[in-house]
Parts: structure tokens; C-alpha cells; sequence
């Protein structure tokens, strides 16, 4: 998968996610960007993401990530054969 | 709505909780009645409230929720939480898990320490529940614990005292016999729940430890369904009858065309095996009071032939109607509600065939039409919708289908006369109408919460409040039972109203309704001749009566008026105020019932 394959599954995921259609990530998005974007509703962002891309984020991962960027670079790790 | 009925998909639910409840929101033609929820967690609950408002909508109840701060449960009961004192909840439940014990025993421990343990951990929830039921009077739905996820003994962890398992088996034990000594309290079985859907996956301490949730996120619609279903239960919405269809549904094979020796019924095959087990456990509902009728594209001698059968599990007479014939599935399925004299929104169709489940999927709405799979998952897919989760269990349920039985002879017989009067003395009628009483609590509260059609206000009460009603002094409460030559309809009409607190004299009627079962019966004027006779004993001279329409309860909007009370007024939605002068006396209205004999 190409990192844009990633940012077209993505975007669905959180358009999905927040209802909101107009909804473009980019590696520099963060939760700042994205009005519901809080704690709670992250969770189930992850839990979509991991169903989306059939993979899971350990713990460390998904303290650590820092923007979407990192988000996509552990999908696309992970995602590799 | 689909994508809400069981089986779901659990993902999409909760990828798409936004747009589903914009969904369910946007459909106006329902009325839903708006509940307070109040959900105390022993965990995060943020996700629990917003699948478990989507189930519930979808069963047309319209929730405002309260929540705990998080794991704050038991100080917000027990410290009076102004936010929520002041909330006055509909209905508690109290979410807590096997990650709340914070106490387990260790194997250093003596028998007795692990007592006092097991003490120390339930003594608490007792206070809570009693203090709820003392402040809130509400009814409270209350998780057991979950099996640990991991075993330190192993397999002994389960016997031995000392065992994380055998303590938590224990805890369940006491929790269950606090449900069967409490009305009003209800066990949400989430241990039941995790086997089922693997404890494993149900208890992943990422989600724990991540974000305080437990169960895991993707578990939560199993959990809020489950919720979601014994409100609807404890709110009277449940299904009350299984419309079943005959080839491939209840047998394997098409009688028409195999005969009936050849269909797969009995204990000859393992696909017959399969088979009589569904049967079985259709048969069993019948207990519960859940209505049997079938519905089949067949010619009604092979369908009898059928059911005939020595091996058949279900006979012909377990059923209150066979409609085995060529119309369309959905025409007979309405014609099947109105010969019980049930609504089409408390069927549910069950059909080997996508076909008919489609047809009739559109054209009754309303009833429940569920995907139930090949023959192998047909009990499960059932079993797991929770149609018919039994939150109050009577007396009256388990003779349920002998009184609509009753019902269809008093038909025939009553076409063997040509005077109504005539027939009604016939049936040697005798009513007791009584103060509310003891042992008919829980049915008075079940008939406020499931009766629609001949119900003047359509007040839901709990039994908490039934009881409250029946000692005030202030109050008139009156149950009617009715028995007549064909056998007892059990208690079959309710009527409370209270005395004006200005005007002694004025009496208000909160709820009168009335089973359809015994409909045309000249019940209700029994009622209103020991109504009138109570309110007199009194001193009551005028008696309020009110109507509030409803979808369902056009039929008694003129009752009032039928009764002899005068139209007081009438509102631009139809609510109408009725009185009665009771100064110079009132005339009985009964001539066919004996009352109180």
C-alpha cells in the first residue's frame, strides 16, 4: 500500500468517524485540527483505524503517535509484508 | 432500523454511531416516551451512552442520560449527588466489572478471611441498591461480574476458596439472591455475555489500561443491546408473539411436495434432530406467555398433516391460528394480529425464506423480521434478539395462551346467539374489584406498561410506584379480575385516581385501562360501578375522567362519554376532560357480571 492508498482509506475513517464529509488528514494533522476530536472519541477513532487496515497499535504506539504522520507511518510498517 | 437488529455488525455500529443516530433522530413518525437514564460506571461509560441511546431509540424510547464521574457509582448513591438527587432518574443502571474488585483473596489467606473479603466487597452494593430503592424508588439494572481473564491456580482457581474465579462466583451468587428477594432490580448477565462473545476479547486490558474501558470498546454493542433490551422489557416492549412459517422453518422440506412422512422432523436424522430441537424451543415460549401462530404457503391439510405428525414437537393445538394458505406471507400476518386482537408491532416473523422476510420486512414494518440464518443458528439468532426478555414474570404469563384460547371458543360460542345480553349472562361472569393487592403488584405494573389500546392516559408506572398508590390514603386504587365458564383472565383492568388535594370532594382519574382481552365484556362498567361506589363511600361527589390520545388508543375515545360523563373540555391535540356528578346518586351500569361474590 502507498502512503496516499493509506490517506484515501483514512480520510473515510475519520469522515466516517466525526460525520463530517470535508474532512482531507495530512501528516501534520493533529486532534487541535478536528473539532470532536477529545480523548473519547479517539479511542474509537483507533479501533476504526485498526479495523480499516486489519492491524492493531500496541500500547506504546498509540501513546507515542503525534500527528497522523506517525499514525500512517506505523499503519504502513505494519501493513508491509 | 437494520443495522441495529440482531445479529449486527458490531464495527459499523460503532464507526458510524453519528450518522446512525442523525438517522433514527430524523424519523419523526415515531413517538418514543422520553426516559432519565442514569448510568454509574465502575469504568469509562462515554461510548456505553452513545450505542445504548441508539438501541434504545431504535425500540422507540427516547433517553436523556446522566453519568457518573468516572468510577463514582457508588459515592454518587450513597453522598446524595446533588446533579443527580436533582435528575430524578427513570431508571438506574449501575455498570461495574470484575476490574472494581479491588480485594481479591491470596492463597495466605484463611476460609474465614475470604469471607470477610467477599463481605467487604458486596456489603457495599447492598447499601446502594437499598438506598436507591429507598430514594429513587426506580428500577435498577445492575452488571454481575465477569469471569477473571486470567487464572493464577489454573483450573483450581475455580474451586479453591482462594480463587479469583470461586470469589467471583460467590459475589454473583449473593447479587442473585438480592434479585430474587427485590422487585424492581435486575441482573444484567455480562458473565453470560463475555463466554459468549470471548472473554478474551471482552476483557483486553489494552482498552483497560489504555483508556479505563471494560469491556473493550469493540464489545460495547453487545453490552448496550443487552442493556437496551431489558429497559425495553421493564417499559412493556417486548414482542408477544412467534408467527412461524412451516417448510424449512419448522421442518426440513416442503410437506406439499414430500408428504408428510418424508419432511425431516422427529429423531431419524441429525437434520431432523435439528429441527425438533427448534420446535422444542419454540414450544417452550409458550410458558412465558408468548403467543404461537403460523403463517405458511401451504394448503391447510398438508400443514395440519405436518403438524400431525407423531414425531411433531408442535401440535396444531399449540398454535392460536394457522393461516396455511396462498396469500401473500404479510396479508396473513396482519390478519393473524387482528384475529388475536394483537398489534402487527408485537409479531415477530420468523421465515426460512429472504423472499417473504423482504415482503414482509416492507410492508409491516413494524414487526420484527429477523435474519435467522440456516436451520443450525435458527435458536441463537432468536435466543440472542431478546424479543422476549422476561424482566416480570406472572402468574398470568404462564396461562396467557390457555386465555386467548378461551377467547376464540367464546367467539364460536358467541355465534350461537342472537342477543349479546343473552350471551354475556352465558358466560356466568364473576369479577373481583378490589383495592390494589400484594400479590397482584407486579401484573398491575406489567398491564400499566404493556396495555395500549384501551388505556385512557396511557400512564407507565413501575411497581415501586403501584405500591406507593395503593398505600396512600389519598389515592383509589381498583384491579379487576375477571373469570368467567371458559376459565380466569387473571387481572385484566387497572384504575387509580387520586382526591383533589383542594377540593375534597373532586376525585381525578390518573389511569383506567383495560385488557383487550376481555373486550366487549361489560367489564369496564363493573369497574365503574365499585369506582363510583368507593368515590361515594367518600364523599366524593364528581369524578374526573381524561382521555389522551395516543397512536394506538382510538378506540376508547369516546369511553367517557359511553360511561355517562359529561365533556368538560377538549385541547387542539384531542385531549379531552371529562366529569361525572355523583350528587344525586349513580345507577350500577352492570347487569351480567358478578361482582365480589
Amino acid at each position: 500500500m502507498t502512503r496516499e492508498e493509506v490517506y484515501a482509506k483514512l480520510n473515510k475513517v475519520f469522515q466516517d468517524q466525526f460525520d463530517d464529509e470535508s474532512i482531507q488528514v495530512s501528516d501534520k494533522t493533529t486532534s487541535a485540527d478536528i473539532e470532536d476530536w477529545d480523548s473519547l472519541e479517539h479511542i474509537d477513532l483507533i479501533v476504526n483505524i485498526e479495523k480499516t487496515f486489519g492491524m492493531k497499535f500496541t500500547m506504546a504506539e498509540t501513546t507515542g503517535m503525534k500527528n497522523v504522520g506517525e499514525m500512517v507511518d506505523i499503519i504502513l510498517q505494519r501493513t508491509a509484508r | 432500523m437494520q443495522e441495529l437488529e440482531y445479529p449486527f455488525d458490531a464495527e459499523q455500529i460503532l464507526q458510524k454511531k453519528k450518522s446512525l443516530r442523525r438517522r433514527l433522530l430524523a424519523d419523526t413518525s415515531v413517538k418514543r416516551i422520553p426516559k432519565k437514564i442514569a448510568v454509574l460506571g465502575g469504568s469509562t461509560t462515554n461510548d456505553i451512552l452513545k450505542i445504548l441511546e441508539l438501541f434504545l431509540l431504535n425500540y422507540g424510547i427516547e433517553p436523556t442520560f446522566y453519568q457518573s464521574e468516572y468510577a463514582q457509582y457508588w459515592q454518587d448513591v450513597m453522598f446524595d449527588n446533588e446533579e443527580l438527587v436533582s435528575f430524578k432518574p427513570d431508571l438506574i443502571f449501575i455498570h461495574t466489572t470484575s476490574r472494581n474488585i479491588h480485594d481479591f483473596p491470596t492463597v495466605r489467606d484463611s476460609e474465614e478471611a475470604v469471607r470477610g473479603k467477599l463481605d467487604a466487597v458486596y456489603q457495599p452494593f447492598e447499601q446502594m441498591w437499598d438506598k436507591i430503592a429507598a430514594v429513587y424508588h426506580c428500577p435498577v439494572i445492575q452488571n454481575n461480574f465477569e469471569q477473571p481473564f486470567c487464572r493464577l491456580m489454573g483450573n483450581r482457581d475455580v474451586f479453591d476458596v482462594h480463587g479469583r474465579l470461586s470469589f467471583v462466583n460467590a459475589l454473583n451468587e449473593k447479587f442473585y439472591a438480592y434479585a430474587r428477594s427485590h422487585g424492581n432490580f435486575f441482573i444484567n448477565d455480562i458473565n453470560y455475555l463475555a463466554s459468549c462473545y470471548g472473554l478474551e476479547r471482552w476483557s483486553d486490558p489494552f482498552y483497560w489500561h489504555m483508556y479505563k474501558y471494560q469491556p473493550a470498546v469493540p464489545a460495547i454493542p453487545e453490552l448496550a443491546y443487552n442493556i437496551a433490551n431489558i429497559i425495553k422489557s421493564i417499559y412493556g416492549k417486548n414482542r408477544k408473539a412467534l408467527v412461524l412459517d412451516l417448510d424449512n422453518t419448522l421442518w426440513g422440506g416442503v410437506v406439499g411436495d414430500d408428504g408428510p412422512e418424508n419432511i425431516e422432523i422427529g429423531q431419524e436424522t441429525s437434520t431432523a434432530q435439528l429441527y425438533s430441537e427448534f420446535q422444542g424451543y419454540l414450544k417452550a415460549h409458550k410458558d412465558l406467555g408468548v403467543l404461537l401462530a403460523v403463517d405458511s404457503k401451504n394448503d391447510e391439510a398438508n400443514a395440519l398433516a405436518g403438524l400431525n405428525r407423531p414425531d411433531s414437537v408442535l401440535k396444531p393445538e399449540d398454535f392460536l391460528v394457522i393461516r396455511a394458505n396462498w396469500e401473500p406471507k404479510d396479508r396473513n400476518l396482519v390478519e393473524i394480529a387482528r384475529e388475536i386482537n394483537i398489534g402487527t408491532d408485537a409479531l415477530v416473523f420468523v421465515d426460512d425464506n429472504p423472499a417473504e422476510r423482504h415482503i414482509v420486512r416492507s410492508q409491516v414494518p413494524e414487526a420484527a423480521v429477523p435474519e435467522i440464518g440456516t436451520p443450525e443458528q435458527y435458536i441463537i439468532r432468536l435466543d440472542r434478539s431478546g424479543f422476549f426478555e422476561v424482566t416480570n414474570f406472572s402468574e398470568d404469563d404462564l396461562k396467557r395462551n390457555d386465555m386467548y384460547r378461551a377467547n376464540v371458543e367464546r367467539a364460536r360460542q358467541q355465534a350461537g346467539f342472537a342477543d349479546y345480553h343473552e350471551y354475556l349472562l352465558s358466560l356466568d361472569m364473576k369479577a373481583q374489584i378490589r383495592p390494589f393487592a400484594p400479590m397482584y403488584m407486579s401484573r398491575i405494573a406489567q398491564l400499566t406498561n404493556k396495555s395500549n389500546q384501551f388505556n385512557l392516559t396511557t400512564l407507565r408506572c413501575t411497581q415501586a410506584q403501584i405500591e406507593e398508590y395503593a398505600a396512600s390514603p389519598d389515592y383509589i386504587t381498583l384491579y379487576g379480575k375477571l373469570e368467567d365458564r371458559f376459565g380466569d383472565n387473571g387481572v385484566v383492568s387497572v384504575v387509580f385516581g387520586h382526591i383533589d388535594p383542594d377540593q375534597p370532594e373532586a376525585f381525578h382519574i390518573d389511569l383506567w385501562l383495560m385488557s383487550c382481552r376481555v373486550l366487549k365484556r361489560g367489564m369496564e362498567y363493573a369497574m365503574m360501578d365499585t369506582l363510583a361506589a368507593e368515590c361515594r363511600k367518600r364523599g366524593i361527589t364528581r369524578i374526573f375522567g381524561y382521555y389522551y390520545p395516543t397512536a394506538k388508543n382510538k378506540m376508547v375515545k369516546d369511553f367517557y362519554g359511553q360511561q355517562g360523563y359529561r365533556k368538560e373540555s377538549e385541547d387542539g391535540q384531542g385531549n379531552t376532560v371529562w366529569s361525572l356528578d355523583l350528587s344525586d346518586g349513580y345507577t350500577n351500569r352492570n347487569s351480567v357480571i358478578c361482582v365480589n361474590s
